[in-house]
């Protein structure tokens, strides 16, 4: 999708797949066929540049035709750079600004909560999202109403667009801070499906995190770690060595 | 107003499960007669404006119909990114409730004061925008808004503002009200400035001359027929806002004039692109603006034939 329509942040897709992965095949109870269920599972992605990510996620889950996909951030397209939810199915929040995503689940998981409504939540924030004051606002207040079925992913890439998270803004202590005001927070390998099912499956008596540890650009040698992937798209042999890279079809 | 808000959300409440108030920790001695009757729909989300519009957006995607009430800068501009996407953008059924519409803090200084908050609420697509001028519209705007698809911004004052309707008058969203009518020019007020506006078409016509005095509590959609009517009928027009002159319901006349094709007189009354440094009450600063009776009169005159 990034290959035919020059678009950026792919290496911020790569670092998400094994989340999203696990969250819509392994976690939210969701139904492609009735994607409007009033207790459904509801998944945010704050971090709305790893689109293509979610999008190739939810076409494979079965929400939309994966012919749409080709259709990714071109003239006459359908689905636009950063998240539209009246776009296609499945897509609940329309995201692209940081810092939004978590109190948006908030809201639903207060909503689910006050009329006994089982659905959980779940967001995934970037890492140099956590930079926006507005994240943090929300990390109090879920923490004081003690919100059991609000879920958080960060997805600690520890890269960011001007460079490594920490040189930006020292957060080496990401799961200490997100404790430290309230939460339930596990670091974990953010490229690991079981260890991170056991923890989204494991019980709940208030918000919990996963301080998921991942690699920018996951899978591809030439992508992984590197700060120019949250900006160029490759080019044809970049395409087909990353697709051999990853076992992927072209 | 605030006590008008707070009491049509009560009567609605007891009847709609979907009813939701968010205070930024704004409203002491206001809301808590809501926060007793329905401990379960009423949050204070602490000192946190962007948090309180995403949580709002939040509950609206979940079926609610939430109301975040603060200050009008508050709800407005602190925020505004967060209305611009998860409330405009997702055209979410989420209602913010400004108190203390223009210079209504007077005294408490500028960054109480709200005259730029129609200009940038005008101008977000999807975006309902109300200024009522006095309990009665707020009532009728209020509860209408319980059913309305979209969401929508609403200017409100403090307390105490008089009533300045008669009973029986139609009130609804997008449609300006004929207060007075007379041939020789019309007034165009919103919000806090109805009052002011009539007790101007009075003096007028002490002085022989019968003005159209229109209320118009939308600023959008805006009432375009009802402007245009004015226009057909040959009337100067004066607008009369507490509210910067750009941007505002001054603004939106112009546009229809300019749009028109026909030439008529107008003037803008408003607050001059100017942030104060003066200290005194609303009557003060609006004195100091030239928003006081004799300043409009001659204003008035002046454009009269």
């Amino acid at each position: 999708m990034t290959h035919y329509s020059h678009s950026s942040h792919v290496g911020s897709c790569l670092s998400i797949a094994e989340i999203l992965y696990t969250l819509y095949f392994r976690t939210l109870r969701i139904d492609p066929l009735s994607p409007l269920n009033e207790d459904r599972d509801r998944f945010i992605l704050s971090k709305g540049h790893g689109s293509a990510a979610l999008y190739a996620t939810l076409a494979e889950k079965g929400f939309f035709p994966k012919e749409y996909l080709d259709r990714f951030y071109i003239d006459a397209g359908m689905l636009p750079g950063h998240l539209d939810k009246d776009a296609v199915p499945g897509v609940e929040v329309s995201s692209g600004s940081l810092g939004h995503g978590l109190s948006i689940g908030l809201g639903m998981a207060i909503a689910n909560r006050q009329s006994g409504n089982p659905g959980r939540i779940f967001v995934v924030l970037g890492d140099g999202e956590c930079n926006e004051g507005s994240v943090w606002e929300a990390i109090m207040l879920a923490a004081t109403l003690k919100l059991a079925n609000l879920t958080a992913i960060v997805d600690f890439n520890k890269l960011q667009s001007f460079g490594r998270t920490n040189e930006v803004i020292d957060q080496h202590n990401m799961s200490t801070r997100w404790r430290d005001f309230g939460w339930d927070a596990h670091d974990v390998d953010g490229h690991d499906p079981d260890a991170m099912e056991r923890l989204f499956n494991a019980p709940q008596d208030r918000p919990k995190v996963l301080i998921a540890h991942t690699v920018k650009g996951k899978g591809v040698s030439f992508m992984e770690d590197r700060l120019e992937w949250h900006y160029k798209s490759p080019n044809d042999d970049q395409y087909r060595q990353a697709l051999e890279e990853l076992g992927g079809d072209a | 107003m605030r006590s008008t808000f707070v009491d049509c959300l009560i009567r609605r409440a007891r009847i709609d499960e979907r009813i939701f108030l968010v205070t930024p920790d704004v409203g002491f001695s206001v809301l808590e007669k809501f926060a007793d009757e329905f401990p379960d729909r009423y949050l204070n989300v602490g000192i946190a404006e962007q948090n309180a519009i995403g949580v709002a957006a939040g509950l609206a995607l979940s079926g609610r119909r939430p109301y975040v009430y603060s200050m009008v800068p508050f709800v407005t501009m602190r925020c505004f990114e967060q209305v611009r996407v998860d409330v405009a953008y997702m055209q979410t059924n989420v209602r913010l409730v400004g108190i203390g519409g223009g210079l209504t803090y007077g005294p408490a200084g500028t960054t109480h004061h709200a005259i730029e908050d129609i200009a940038l609420m005008r101008a977000l697509p999807n975006m309902t925008v109300c200024a009522p001028g006095d309990p009665v519209e707020a009532r009728t705007l209020i509860e209408e808004s319980f059913d309305h698809e979209g969401p929508i911004y609403f200017r409100l004052g403090r307390n105490g503002e008089p009533v300045l309707y008669d009973t029986g008058v139609k009130i609804e969203i997008g449609r300006a009200v004929t207060i007075t009518e007379g041939d020789d020019f019309a007034l165009i007020a919103t919000g806090n400035m109805l009052e002011l506006g009539k007790k101007v078409a009075h003096a007028m016509q002490e002085k022989g001359k019968n003005g159209t005095l229109l209320s118009m509590h939308t600023i959008k959609p805006f009432d375009t027929e009802a402007v245009l009517g004015l226009i057909d009928k040959g009337l100067p027009i004066v607008t009369l806002e507490e509210h910067n002159v750009i941007g505002g319901l001054g603004s939106a006349v112009a546009d229809v004039i300019a749009a028109s094709g026909k030439a008529t007189r107008f003037r803008k009354v408003g607050i001059p692109d100017v942030y104060t440094h003066s200290v005194g009450s609303q009557e003060y600063l609006k004195r100091e603006f030239g928003l006081d009776l004799n300043s409009i009169v001659s204003i008035v005159e002046g454009v009269c034939r």
